[in-house]
Parts: C-alpha cells; sequence; structure tokens
C-alpha cells in the first residue's frame, strides 16, 4: 500500500504476518480473520475501522496476547511475541466496558501495572500522580471506582492502560458508551494524549467520523481481511474498492469505460459520452469500470452544454452550511452533488430545472472491483 | 394548616387536621402489626420460644430421673468446662468437655478450610463451562443431597471400614501392606465432614463466581500480572462474598455435626452435638444439654461478628 503518515516510518512497531484465526471447529468454525498483514509504525495513531463481526476485536486480541493465532505471526520491534502470554507483553488494553477493578480506588487502578511490574512505593506515586493529571482527574485518586461517571471511567481506564508506559495502547472503542459531547470531547483528550506521550495507538471504532478525525492511518476491515490502509485523506478521496467507498461517506457511483491509461491516471469514458480523468487503483486495466465521485467532489451549472453529466434536480436538502441536490441523470441513475451555501446562493436551482454536472480536479475515482 | 382547621370546626368536623394524621399513622401501625402478626407467631413459636426454654432450663438443677428441678443454679454453666472432684469435692478442668469442644472446632475449621481448597476449583471449573453444561455440573454437586445423610454416612463407613474399598484398592495396588485404620478416627471424622458439607461450600462459590467479568481477569494479565497475582489480586477479592458465605454455611452445621462424628467417629471421637444428644439421652442432664447447646451458639455468634466486622471494614 502507498501511504504517507506522519510517524517515523522507518521504525515498525507492530507488525502481524498472515493472521488467521479460526474459533471453533467443523462447521460450527467461524473465520474471524483470514490472512491479516499490516505494519504499524511508532507513534501512530492507528485506527481499525470496519462493520461489526469483521474482525476488529480478534486482531486487537490477537496483538494483546488474550487470542493465538491459528496461523501467522505478531511481531514487536522486530521480536515475534505471538507465544507470549499478555503479561509478558509491554502492550496495553483500554477496553470497551472499561473493566476497572471494583475494589481498588482509582490510584490503585491506575498503579497497579506498575506494581505488577516491581516497581518501587515512590516511583508508583509519582506515576499515578502523573498520569492523572494528563487525564485531569486529581482530585478522583481515592475514590472508590464505583463512584465515578462513565467519562471518569474511561479517563480512569486510559490513565490506567498508560501508567506503565506500554510501547503500545490498545483500544477497543472505548468511546462507543459516551454521549455524543462526551465522546467528541474523549476525542480530542486521546489525540492530545497521544502526541504528549508518544506512544503508539491502535483504536478500534465502526464510526468512520471517528476514525477520520483522529487517525493517522485507517486500516479498513471485511469479513477478516483488511480492504485498505492509508490515511484518512486518501482513503476518502481515493477508495479502491465498492465496499471501502461505500463503508466511508457519501457517493456517487457511475460506469465508464477506461482507457489511455498512463500510470496512476488514465480517462473514463462516461454514459454521456463525455470524457473525463480519472485516478486508478494499482492494476487497473482498460475496459468497463465503476467510477466514484464524492458528492461534494461536484459542481452544479445551468448551462448543461459544456457538463460531463446532465441530469434533473429531484429533490433539494437544505443543511445549513451546505445543500443535496438529489438529482436523476439522463441515464436514469441518481446522483447526489453537494454544495456550500454562499450569502447570496441557493436560488439558482428549482426541484425540475434541468442541470449540468462538472467535476473538479481528481473528483473521479476508478474501484478495483 | 390553620385555615384549614379553623374552616373544618366551622363546618363542625369533628377532627382536626393534625388529629386526622394521627389517626391515619395509628391505623397504619395496627395494619402493620396485624399483617406481620403470622410471620411474628412464627419466629416467636420455633424460634424464641425454643430458646428461651432452653435458656431456662441452662440455670435450672437437674432433675432426678430426666427434666429439670424449679430452682435456680449456676452448675450447669460451671460444669462446662469444670467438674469437682467426686472424692474431695475440689473444682478442676473437665477434660473430656474441653477436648470435645476443641476437637469439635478444630474439625470444623478443618472442614472449612478443606472444603474451601477443594471448592474454589471446582466452582471455578463449572463457571468456566459453556453456559448450557453449567446446570449439568451443579445437578452433580447437588446429587449427594437428593440422598439422607444417614445413608450417605453409612456408604462412607463402607469405604473406610478395615476391609472397606480404600483399604482393599490400596492392598490390590500393593500401595500398603496391612490394612489401614481410618474407621472411628478424628480422620475418619474429617473426611465424613468434608464429603457432607463440599456442596455448600461449591453453592455460594459457584454463585459469586459466575458475576465475575472476566474482563477483569484479562485485565490483570494485561497489567503484567501473573496468574497467581491475578487469583490473589483481582479475583479473590471479587468473590470474597462467596468465600464467606460458603466458610459460614460449612463451619456452623460442621460444628454442630451428629451424625457424622457418631457413626464414623464410633464412642470415641465425639463432638459437640454428640455431647449434647448424651445429656438429653443417657446421662439425663438436660440443663447441661441446654448449657452446652447456648455455649455453642455463642462461640458461633462470636466468630461470625468478629468475621463480619473484619470483612466490612477491610471493605471501607
Ligand atoms: N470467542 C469466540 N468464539 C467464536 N466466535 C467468535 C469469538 N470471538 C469472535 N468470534 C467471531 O469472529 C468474528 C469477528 O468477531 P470480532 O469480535 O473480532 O468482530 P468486531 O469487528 O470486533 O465486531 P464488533 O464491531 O461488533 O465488535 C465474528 O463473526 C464473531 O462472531
Ligand atoms: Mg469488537
Amino acid at each position: 500500500m502507498t501511504s504517507k503518515s506522519s510517524a517515523n516510518s522507518s521504525s515498525v512497531a507492530i507488525e502481524v504476518q498472515g493472521l488467521i484465526k479460526t474459533f471453533g471447529t467443523g462447521d460450527a468454525s467461524v473465520k474471524a480473520l483470514d490472512g491479516v498483514s499490516v505494519s504499524i509504525y511508532e507513534n501512530e495513531f492507528f485506527t481499525l475501522l470496519g462493520p461489526s463481526g469483521c474482525g476488529k476485536t480478534t486482531l486487537l486480541r490477537m496483538i494483546a496476547g488474550f487470542e493465538h493465532p491459528t496461523s501467522g505471526h505478531v511481531l514487536l520491534g522486530g521480536d515475534h511475541i505471538g507465544h507470549l502470554p499478555p503479561f509478558m507483553r509491554p502492550v496495553n488494553t483500554v477496553f470497551q466496558n472499561y473493566a476497572l477493578f471494583p475494589h481498588m480506588t482509582v490510584g490503585e487502578n491506575i498503579g497497579f501495572g506498575l506494581e505488577m511490574l516491581g516497581k518501587d512505593k515512590s516511583e508508583i506515586a509519582r506515576k499515578v500522580d502523573q498520569t492523572l493529571a494528563m487525564v485531569r482527574m486529581e482530585e478522583y485518586v481515592n475514590r472508590k471506582t464505583s463512584q465515578l461517571s462513565g467519562g471518569q471511567q474511561q479517563r480512569v481506564a486510559l490513565a490506567r492502560a498508560l501508567a506503565p508506559e506500554p510501547r503500545v495502547l490498545l483500544l477497543d472503542e472505548p468511546l462507543s458508551a459516551l454521549d455524543l459531547k462526551l465522546r467528541k470531547e474523549m476525542q480530542i483528550e486521546l489525540k492530545r494524549m497521544q502526541h504528549e506521550t508518544g506512544i503508539t495507538f491502535v483504536f478500534v471504532t465502526h464510526d468512520q467520523e471517528e476514525a477520520l478525525t483522529m487517525s493517522d492511518r485507517v486500516a479498513v476491515m471485511k469479513d477478516g481481511l483488511i480492504r485498505q490502509i492509508g490515511a484518512p485523506r486518501e482513503i476518502y478521496d481515493h477508495p479502491t474498492e465498492r465496499f471501502v467507498a461505500h463503508f466511508i461517506g457519501e457517493t456517487n457511483f457511475l460506469e465508464g469505460e477506461l482507457h489511455d491509461i498512463n500510470g496512476s491516471t488514465g480517462m473514463i469514458k462516461l454514459a454521456s459520452g463525455s470524457n473525463v480523468p480519472a485516478s486508478l487503483p494499482d492494476e487497473a486495466a482498460a475496459g468497463t469500470v465503476t467510477v466514484v465521485v464524492r458528492p461534494e467532489h461536484a459542481l452544479l451549472s445551468t448551462s448543461p452544454d459544456n457538463a460531463s453529466l446532465t441530469g434533473e434536480v429531484k429533490t433539494i436538502v437544505y443543511f445549513g452550511t451546505d445543500t443535496h441536490y438529489h438529482l436523476e441523470l439522463e441515464s436514469g441513475d441518481s446522483f447526489v452533488v453537494r454544495m456550500q451555501n454562499q450569502r447570496d446562493s441557493g436560488t439558482d436551482y428549482q426541484e425540475g430545472s434541468k442541470v449540468g454536472i462538472t467535476f473538479k480536479d481528481n473528483a473521479v475515482q476508478v474501484l478495483k472491483d | 394548616m390553620s385555615a384549614e382547621t379553623t374552616l373544618a370546626h366551622a363546618h363542625g368536623a369533628p377532627l382536626t387536621g393534625a388529629e386526622a394524621e394521627a389517626a391515619t399513622v395509628k391505623r397504619e401501625v395496627r395494619n402493620r402489626w396485624f399483617l406481620l402478626s403470622p410471620a411474628m407467631l412464627i419466629i416467636c413459636g420455633i424460634g424464641i420460644m425454643p430458646l428461651a426454654i432452653i435458656i431456662g432450663y441452662s440455670f435450672m438443677e437437674q432433675g432426678n430421673y430426666a427434666g429439670v428441678k424449679w430452682e435456680f443454679t449456676l452448675e450447669s454453666w460451671m460444669n462446662l468446662i469444670t467438674e469437682r472432684d467426686i472424692f474431695d469435692d475440689t473444682l478442676g478442668w473437665n477434660h473430656a468437655h474441653i477436648s470435645i469442644m476443641l476437637r469439635s472446632i478444630g474439625l470444623a475449621l478443618m472442614t472449612m478450610v478443606t472444603t474451601l481448597i477443594m471448592g474454589f476449583p471446582t466452582a471455578y471449573f463449572i463457571t468456566t463451562r459453556p453456559e448450557g453444561q453449567r446446570n449439568f455440573w451443579l445437578f452433580l454437586i447437588a446429587l449427594p443431597f437428593f440422598s439422607n445423610l444417614l445413608v450417605r454416612t453409612f456408604s462412607m463407613m463402607l469405604m473406610l471400614r478395615d476391609d472397606g474399598y480404600i483399604n482393599n484398592v490400596l492392598l490390590f495396588l500393593g500401595v500398603i501392606d496391612e490394612p489401614m485404620i481410618l474407621i472411628y478416627t478424628n480422620t475418619a471424622v474429617a473426611i465424613g465432614l468434608v464429603f457432607t458439607y463440599l456442596p455448600l461450600m461449591v453453592m455460594p462459590l459457584y454463585a459469586s463466581m459466575e458475576k465475575l467479568n472476566f474482563n477483569l481477569v484479562e485485565a490483570g494479565y494485561d497489567l503484567y500480572a501473573s496468574r497467581f497475582q491475578v487469583l490473589k489480586r483481582v479475583i479473590l477479592p471479587s468473590v470474597k462474598p462467596g468465600i464467606i458465605a460458603g466458610c459460614i454455611l460449612v463451619f456452623i452445621p460442621a460444628i454442630g455435626a451428629y451424625v457424622t462424628a457418631k457413626i464414623l467417629g464410633g464412642g470415641k471421637n465425639l463432638m459437640i452435638g454428640n455431647l449434647i444428644a448424651n445429656q438429653f439421652g443417657t446421662s439425663r442432664d438436660w440443663p447441661l444439654g441446654s448449657a452446652i447447646s447456648l455455649f455453642m451458639m455463642i462461640v458461633v455468634m462470636i466468630a461470625l461478628i468478629v468475621y463480619v466486622r473484619n470483612s466490612l471494614a477491610e471493605q471501607d
């Protein structure tokens, strides 16, 4: 995969190779992972994104050591760790339900990992204070964890996992139990903490917006496989598969003929007959292909003559910052255009009016499937 | 309030607001007692009354053939652990009673500890079975309860006898040359008690373990705790209520065990239960029997209070 990352791409933190995991045997067996290979870099905020049941948790648990691979390897900093029990891996987990120890105070919870590592009392106390300060929970050090709100428990769980300074922090949908406002807050906090500590974060979510806003790189998973890895912008602007394009954001799908291939670009002849430039995935071949165009990468025009596509406005939905125009193309397909509202715009198009559609630069992406 | 009251009077109402309120409260109190009366009757009838009789008896003189004479004396309470010399009337320790009491407490504690050690892995095993299988294992654990205690104890006797199964098997395997003497020993009583009360330990342990969130165990492993440390720091504190309940459920009946000691201990290895039974039987000393019963109750109560106090103090 070609990808740029804000991380130092020379040093790999976690590497998994051809990971396969089958639960159960015989007819009842489930293949949770079907050959996953990925390298996650030091100091990277890496997100696993995918629908329910695609194997995100299984992959994470395999890195943590709670599950053992049916086949394949897990490497940490170049060393094989697949055979090590969880307590011998310098990797910590933030559990979805927090899993705070109910019989311990906040401070004892956070100090637990350090205590188990055999650190001395004064160092534990210092580190607990420092971590509590980082999650802004200093005044709760002697509270029982049952006396905390959901958001506070979340912070303690985070602090507990960060206190032993692991090489990698695994987070399995840590924000899914929080309400929207708290969630947005914690997203920013998480980002800040990753920045401050410099620890590699592997974050699981099935919320695409969360994945796009927080990550350095995103891996989109489906049915036990990683379908595409890349920076959020790359995943969003240049999805290479129908599933990825569909799963992330809103998309228009069109049929076209690919020709004049030149490296990673080519020309697409659309059903309307007009030719537009397009970005190509690896190993694209000339012929009939599906292309995607994001709604905000298209423009409407009142003169259908020199437009790439023409159609009729069916519905107009006003969203405040922008407006969605639902069109019916001449081919009968539907197409959505999203345009940002200007101070004095919005009266150019009415439902029923004939319009032309033009594409911004680089708007057309060819899919593999 | 005052406006209401004057209004009520003006209309010739017989009650002021406060009076009406008081009447309602009175009626509610009466209703509550009325509704509680069946429970009160039962508690008095089968709880407090017999206890009162026992307390009364323990302060009376021994009757000539059985029963009691209605005269106050502290003799039975003295006779608990002391006795008068038959010849010179001096007061000395009653070594027989003391050894029986110590044996009872010792055997009960041992039973408690052994059932805990055996019951803990058993309960853990059941908890970690798939949900559909757990009831089956629990059923197996509870199975002995479907048979009579006497029958179970006699079957233990068949196993422990000089020519019983245990000796026969060990002889056959060549582990021993002569039959071991198992029956009518403290060991036999201990084995019998453990066998009898193990289910009472497993059940509450299972109940609390089933509620244990296994994510906590994983969190423990994740934070560098070894298996032993996870057991000590994560699992044990979480299942502590079950351990306490199991210990109480085993200790109390074990210290008062009667059938087991009688059958497997022969005449030699008596426990408090047998001592009490003797007073109401062959010894015909009802006051002493009552005093011993009460003494045992007090010991158990003190043990319980200390235990609960300690565990409550630890929780805070
Ligand atoms: N212990 C297990 N035994 C049997 N099957 C399992 C087990 N754990 C996971 N699976 C199966 O493996 C597949 C992947 O599960 P996994 O929990 O990794 O999904 P996920 O991507 O985390 O989903 P979600 O978003 O719902 O958490 C699912 O089909 C699931 O049913
Ligand atoms: Mg999951």
